[in-house]
């Protein structure tokens, strides 16, 4: 049995010939489609490792069957930086220090990108603390984490203002 | 802290103490830092282990038929089909190797044990098939609490460590004392719960195999599995650039990546095992419970007249890891007489293990209330009562520190956090929605081991460099501050250092533990880097057309990419140039570094540090927030203040996380851990964390080793869980002795 699956993949279609119904999309990027920048940390939706950009919204990859995703977009990881310049979260987390290990690093980047891009967030620590608190960092990078979304978060209204002008 | 001042720790022409950011900081943002689960060589089979749903007693049955009729399974390992190990592994291989369980026989010693590995050529296919195997056991009746366990008097603590240290006459210290405190404290099993998974991509190649896998100790590991499997050292090969968080749980071999490495040997093609997160509480170590009675004498002035800690530490009911609590007792407060001791328990649990601070975390959990109940005993201030009770020399020994600037430490976080003019009494502070506010403080304290370690610097035709050393950046940053320390040797930016790390074919970069990394590797680098300096000075000085000419070795300085004269700055000459004369491609420094062990003798060597905490507590609810938390840390010369204090940081974190989050709960009944994943085994989150600072304290250490570097990896938690504790009290007026700290205990 094969199912055909069509999903563009950060901003490339592609058709996926899928042989087993029980394929997670996390398993499908890292396992089959050579994009392993997405982390499995516990495979059940509980620490944010996975989290990617299913048609603009984020999720726990770990927890979709692909499947279910037929006509999706996915963003993941590897589709965030325009070649060699960094997107702000990616060059913001750097100059921050959010992150150690680095392992749960594109979990943390593709939830702030989806959690500015949703305009929750706002200026106010507390609550981008909260709004990130579905991405665990068992280093504790979490200060950097928050500073990094902030400043990612300013620099991306600036521009989009000085676009707007 | 700013990260724009300059350092008082930078020597001149120095790179070390600037705030550069991680070098492997792209990768890391953008997914292309590569983890062991992330290769894929050709043909690569998946390998999942079914583990034991019992704690004590056999697997009588295995459905191998069922397993092997499943889709896509190529093999079913069991005891009865296991190949044979070069290596007894019931037999421990020093230095720390532990016994380990690779399906040697059907017997089940703790839950989550595995009992098979199937191999498929799916994921789903493997985890399916490990599903189907349906075992049936003859359990016995499984031993985790502290009154089922067989007690026993260890040879050793935590890594070969003493069990027990004796000063002075403790009990004729208790008998002189105005006041003895008598007062039992309570640890919980943790488990490391690193965000990567435990997990190895395994290569044969005839008798020679290529391991992808997250380790904190690559040449001793590659020693350790060559005996396994009965090849040489050189024969073993692993690749370890990043780690996804190691806390001590991926510096030791274990079972489960020993099988997927037989797996890949017997069908001859690559095999990938990752352990699942439930997995990971059972044989990749944790750090074992502990009950601990702490006895402080006082006399009328507020002194120590005798500490007694005494810890009863968990390990497994086959091998032998006890937390070393007690221990942390020793090297802290003044006390005439002191007595540390530990006894072990038997549990059915897999083997504990190193979890960063082994020993300090929990026994400093203890002795920083105790001491914080002395104080409010002698009616003094905790920080008052402390540095009544410093240890101007270690205590015991009376050795002098090889630096200590704890004094600062003290005054400049009391100072940042405004502990002047806090109440004496509990219950006196109210924020303005009616939450009940606490303050309270610990000491840090951390030793600063040193591992032997090489290193390889190259000096190259267009004077750039390139430094060699097989260790991993698992967060600390290794990759960034150890390329600045041979910077700084080889006179040069760091910009024009290349780095080459994480395989064990490079010199060997010693082990990525006990906060000691940096100093090790770092110590090796600069020594190489020295070497390569001092072999270019040999060929200039010794050169006639040169302009150092006749200077000697030590006539000339490496600054800057050149060798200048240190009697004339006028004349100097680049590297480039004097190995173009010379006609050499390249200058190679090689170094083997350890620690001067008449200076180990001669001191006492340790980090220290004082935390500050500030917690809110719901009076109806018992609900705790830690709402301010304030370190300041003395630890010998600091290389890059960016990254330690995200290790100051991420040390705090884990204090939060001891002292109100986690804890592996056993169900006793059956010996199985019920909160076995990242929901219900609590670590914080970010949320939970409020606004942290670190403060790094300028500490010059000509004794730890030429660099003068010690250790911030692990000191971070010292110090913060009591400091957590002892606000609630001050918040409270309930003073909690068990850990984590539960709104149950507060309202109860």
């Amino acid at each position: 049995m094969s199912l055909s699956i069509s999903l563009t993949i950060n901003g490339q279609p592609r058709t996926i010939a899928l042989d087993d119904p029980r394929v997670t999309l996390l398993d499908l990027l890292r396992e089959r489609l050579d994009l392993t920048g997405t982390k499995k940390g516990c495979d059940r939706g509980q620490c944010g490792a996975c989290t990617v950009l299913v048609d603009g919204r984020r999720i726990n990859s770990c927890l979709s069957l692909v499947a279910s995703l037929d006509g999706a977009d996915v963003q993941t990881i590897e589709g965030l930086a325009d070649g060699d310049a960094l997107h702000p979260v990616q060059a913001a987390f750097i100059e921050a220090d959010g992150f150690q290990c680095g392992y749960c690093t594109p979990g943390q980047i593709m939830s702030a990108v989806g959690l500015i891009k949703e305009g929750h967030a706002s200026g106010d620590p507390e609550r981008v603390r909260e709004l990130m608190s579905g991405n665990i960092c068992r280093c504790g990078a979490y200060q950097g984490i928050t500073e990094a979304v902030l400043e990612a978060q300013k620099v991306m209204a600036d521009k989009k203002g000085r676009n707007a002008a | 802290m700013s990260l724009d001042a300059p350092s008082t720790n930078a020597r001149y022409g120095s790179n070390a103490g600037q705030p550069l950011t991680r070098r492997d900081g792209v990768l890391k943002v953008t997914g292309r830092a590569t983890y062991a689960a992330d290769n894929h060589p050709d043909g690569m089979l998946y390998a999942v282990t079914a583990v034991s749903r019992i704690a004590r007693g056999r697997v009588t049955s295995l459905d191998v038929e069922a397993t092997k009729a499943h889709p896509g399974v190529v093999e079913v390992m069991t005891p009865a089909s296991r190949p044979p190990l070069a290596h007894d592994p019931d037999e421990k291989m020093p230095p720390f190797g532990f016994r380990i369980e690779v399906l040697q026989d059907s017997t089940v010693r703790y839950a989550n044990q595995p009992i098979a590995l199937v191999i498929a050529e799916t994921l789903e296919a493997a985890t399916e098939g490990a599903a189907l195997l349906n075992p049936q056991y003859d359990a016995d009746e499984p031993r985790t609490g502290i009154d089922d366990g067989l007690r026993f008097d260890p040879p050793a603590v935590g890594v070969g460590g003493p069990p027990k240290a004796a000063f002075g006459d403790v009990e004729a210290g208790l008998a002189k004392a105005a006041q003895v405190l008598e007062r039992d404290y309570v640890t919980p099993a943790q488990y490391h719960n690193a965000m990567e998974p435990h997990a190895v991509v395994a290569e044969w190649d005839g008798d020679h195999v290529m391991l992808d896998m997250p380790n904190q100790a690559l040449a001793m590991s590659c020693a350790s599995y060559a005996t396994y499997f009965g090849i040489p050292p050189e024969n073993v090969t692993i690749r370890s650039p990043f780690l996804g968080g190691g806390f001590g749980s991926k510096a030791i071999i274990n079972g489960p990546q020993i099988l997927a490495i037989l797996a890949a040997r017997a069908l001859k093609r690559p095999v990938k095992l990752v352990l699942s997160r439930a997995q990971m509480y059972g044989p990749v170590g944790h750090r074992g419970g502990t009950w601990q009675k702490l006895r402080i004498g006082l006399n009328n002035d507020g002194q120590l007249t005798a500490l007694h800690h005494k810890s009863i530490s968990a390990t497994s009911s086959f091998d032998d890891f006890l937390e070393p609590a007690a221990n942390a007792s020793t090297h802290l407060y003044a006390s005439p007489a002191l007595l540390s001791e530990h006894e072990g328990i038997r549990l059915d649990t897999g083997t504990p293990g190193p979890m960063r601070a082994p020993g300090e975390a929990s026994g400093s959990a203890a002795l920083e209330v105790a001491i914080d109940e002395a104080a409010d005993a002698c009616g003094m201030d905790p920080l008052d009562f402390r540095l009544h009770n410093y240890a101007e020399t270690e205590p015991g020994s009376g050795r002098p520190f090889s630096s200590k600037a704890l004094r600062e430490c003290y005054a400049e976080g009391a100072k940042r956090f405004g502990w002047a003019g806090r109440p004496l009494a509990s219950r006196q502070m109210r924020d303005k929605n009616g939450f009940l506010v606490g303050w309270g403080m610990g000491t840090a304290l951390f030793p600063c081991p040193h591992f032997p370690a090489e290193a390889r610097a190259t000096l190259r035709a267009d004077g750039t460099a390139l430094v060699e050393t097989a260790g991993a950046d698992m967060g600390q940053g290794a990759w960034t501050a150890l390329a600045q320390i041979a910077a700084e040797a080889l006179g040069l930016d760091p910009e024009q250092v290349e780095l080459h790390s994480g395989i064990s074919t490079l010199p060997d970069g010693g082990i990525a533990g006990g906060s000691g990394h940096t100093a090790s590797a770092g110590l090796a680098l600069n020594n190489a880097g020295k070497d390569a300096i001092a072999q270019l000075s040999e060929l200039a000085t010794n050169d006639p057309a040169s302009p150092l000419f006749g200077a000697g070795n030590i006539g000339v300085e490496a600054r800057a990419g050149r060798l200048y004269r240190r009697d004339d700055e006028t004349r100097s000459e680049s590297y480039a140039e004097i190995l173009a004369r010379a006609g050499r491609r390249e200058i190679v420094g090689t170094a083997k570094a350890s620690r001067d062990p008449a200076a180990a003798e001669a001191h006492a060597m340790f980090s220290h540090g004082a935390v500050f905490a500030e917690v809110k507590v719901d009076p109806d609810l018992g609900q705790i927030r830690v709402t301010r938390l304030v370190g300041a840390f003395a630890a010998g010369r600091i290389i890059n203040p960016r990254l330690v204090e995200s290790q100051y940081f991420g040390g705090m974190i884990w204090g939060v996380s001891f002292a109100l989050h986690e804890e592996a709960i056993i169900d006793h009944r059956t010996g199985r851990i019920m909160n076995a994943d990242l929901a219900e085994y609590h670590v914080p989150i970010n949320a939970d964390i409020p606004s942290l600072e670190a403060i790094l304290i300028p500490e010059n250490d000509p004794f730890v080793n030429a660099i003068g570097v010690k250790g911030v990896g692990e000191i971070g938690i010292t110090g913060t869980v009591g400091a957590i504790a002892n606000a609630i009290w001050h918040a409270t007026g309930v003073r909690v002795r068990k850990f984590p700290v539960r709104l149950e205990d507060i309202i109860g």
